[in-house]
């Protein structure tokens, strides 16, 4: 967890080998240029949480680091390997990022173990026994062991999101992606997803995470991205950035969140 | 009604006939249509265009053409099948681009969400339709499927006029031979019809109404 210090290295030149690599990243929307020039680099190990004014990019920014949004020009790299266009080597990039949604999209047919379990049998080929009890322990991990039989639909947002992390750590990602994990929640279960998500951070995962929960942001964050317009304006370590913002559109954005 | 009690047998033939080429059909057209219709969502664009171009030029082309092109054209390429198997192919062709359709909208009515987990979690193309959107489309799909089943039962009566002595064909040709019972005999042809698509559509009515309640 050194890997930004008060000096931020300047993207794409990070030191040592950066696991994620967005180089000179472009992409439209017909006319709307979502992400403008995007030039990234988190290390292995950072938590870098994005922040921005709605319709900036961030989400747009996240779902490309695993493609599941393609991009117009530029190069992401994951672990140093260019991400490949559809087909297998792409599904094989995937399993090694793991996602988490806003909505859950936990699979709404099957039980929340198999909803962990599905990935391992199906991707990693193991055995129905091992992945059964990898995925208990995550799930004891995460606190939702005792609801293992039931389906998605059975439990709360709070469950529900905490199985989809589960779901995303039983492939044994290289980094996780979050895009507004608790944005869809009751106030009361925001925390128990958060609580796990700092734990990981803790551990050493290497994270993205879109939020607007600045506690976590300042708790966990290594690095705060701020976007807008489909560019990122302004990158600092969190404490940094909520008490000294360099730019106005940082600044303007931190005193509308912070006040209300 | 004396024709169609007299000519009993002749009707269960043709009736039974009706059935194998209802359910051949419809087993058919039902790989065939799943098969097409996974291409219409694929990301390959090529894999998108086939399906697009075989829906459009299925569904839109008159089955008696269909059965034309299958029963004497075909033939002329070298490819001589006898008329049961013949009208098999055409309804099949012509049903699978309704089966496809339907298809398509049952998957597309799984949440987009669901494919985004499926492929984030690293399965393949197929394996997220396999595993994941399939299983949750088949629940919408199968009302709409077994009305595709009435309308397939209905159209087998175009074989009739390609020589499968099936029941429409086995009406006419006694109307032929008995002038003054035209009306019992189309009667009975009907009733016949009835006894498959009403149950159908019984059925399919009742799993309509599961779904909505299950959702
Ligand atoms: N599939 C899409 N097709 C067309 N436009 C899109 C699509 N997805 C996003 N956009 C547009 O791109 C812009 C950026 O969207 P994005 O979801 O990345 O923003 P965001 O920063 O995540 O916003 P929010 O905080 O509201 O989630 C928005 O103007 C949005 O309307
Ligand atoms: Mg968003």
């Amino acid at each position: 967890m050194t890997a930004t210090s008060e000096q931020t290295p300047s993207p794409g030149e990070a030191t040592g080998q950066p696991l994620v690599v967005l180089e000179r990243v472009n992409k439209h929307f017909g006319d709307l240029h979502v992400l403008q020039d995007i030039d990234l680099s988190i290390a292995s190990g950072e938590v870098v949480v994005i922040l921005g004014p709605s319709g900036s990019g961030k989400s747009t920014l996240c779902r490309t680091i695993n493609r599941l949004e393609g991009i117009d020009s530029g190069r992401i790299l994951l672990d140093g390997q260019a991400l490949p266009a559809e087909g297998r080597a792409l599904a094989r990039l995937r399993s090694d990022v793991g996602m988490v949604f806003q909505s859950f999209n936990l699979f709404a047919h099957k039980t929340v173990l198999e909803n962990v379990t599905l990935g391992p049998i199906k991707v990693r080929k193991q055995a129905a026994k091992v992945a059964q009890d990898s995925a208990m322990a995550l799930l004891e991990r995460v606190g939702v062991a005792n609801q293992a039989g039931k389906y998605p639909a059975q439990l709360s947002g709070g469950q529900q999101q905490r199985v989809a992390i589960a779901r995303a750590l039983a492939m044994q990602p290289k980094v996780m992606l979050f895009d507004e994990p608790t944005s869809a929640l009751d106030p009361e279960m925001i925390n128990e997803v958060l609580d796990v998500m700092s734990t990981l951070a803790k551990d050493g995962m290497t994270m993205v995470v879109v939020t607007h929960e600045m506690g976590f942001a300042r708790r966990a964050a290594d690095r705060v991205v701020f976007m807008d317009g489909g560019r990122i304006i302004e990158q600092a370590p969190p404490e940094k950035f909520f008490t000294d913002a360099q730019t106005d559109r940082a600044k303007d954005f931190l005193s509308k969140i912070l006040t209300h | 009604m004396d024709v169609v009690v007299e000519n009993l047998p002749l009707f269960l033939e043709g009736f039974w006939t009706t059935l194998r080429l209802a359910v051949f059909s419809g087993a058919l057209a039902l790989v065939l249509g799943t098969l097409l219709g996974a291409c219409r969502v694929s990301p390959i664009p090529p894999l998108r265009g086939l399906g697009t171009v075989y829906v459009e030029l299925a569904r839109n082309t008159p089955l008696t053409v269909v059965f034309f092109f299958v029963v004497f054209v075909t033939p002329q390429l070298g490819l001589r099948l006898p008329f049961f198997p013949s009208a098999v192919i055409a309804l099949t062709i012509y049903t699978a681009a309704f089966v496809c359709e339907a298809v398509r909208s049952g998957i597309n009515s799984v949440g987009v969400g669901q494919a985004e987990a499926a492929r984030s979690i690293g399965l393949s193309f197929n394996q997220s339709l396999r595993n994941v959107i399939l299983p949750q489309a088949v629940r919408t799909v199968v009302p709409p499927l077994i009305n595709i089943f009435i309308a397939l039962t209905k159209n087998t009566s175009v074989a009739g006029g390609f020589f499968v002595a099936e029941l429409f064909n086995v009406g006419r040709r006694l109307t032929n031979g008995h002038a003054t019972a035209v009306t019992p005999i189309l009667i009975g042809v009907a009733v016949f019809y009835l006894l498959i698509t009403v149950p159908s559509g019984l059925l399919a009515g009742r799993l309509e109404r599961k779904v909505a309640i299950a959702r």
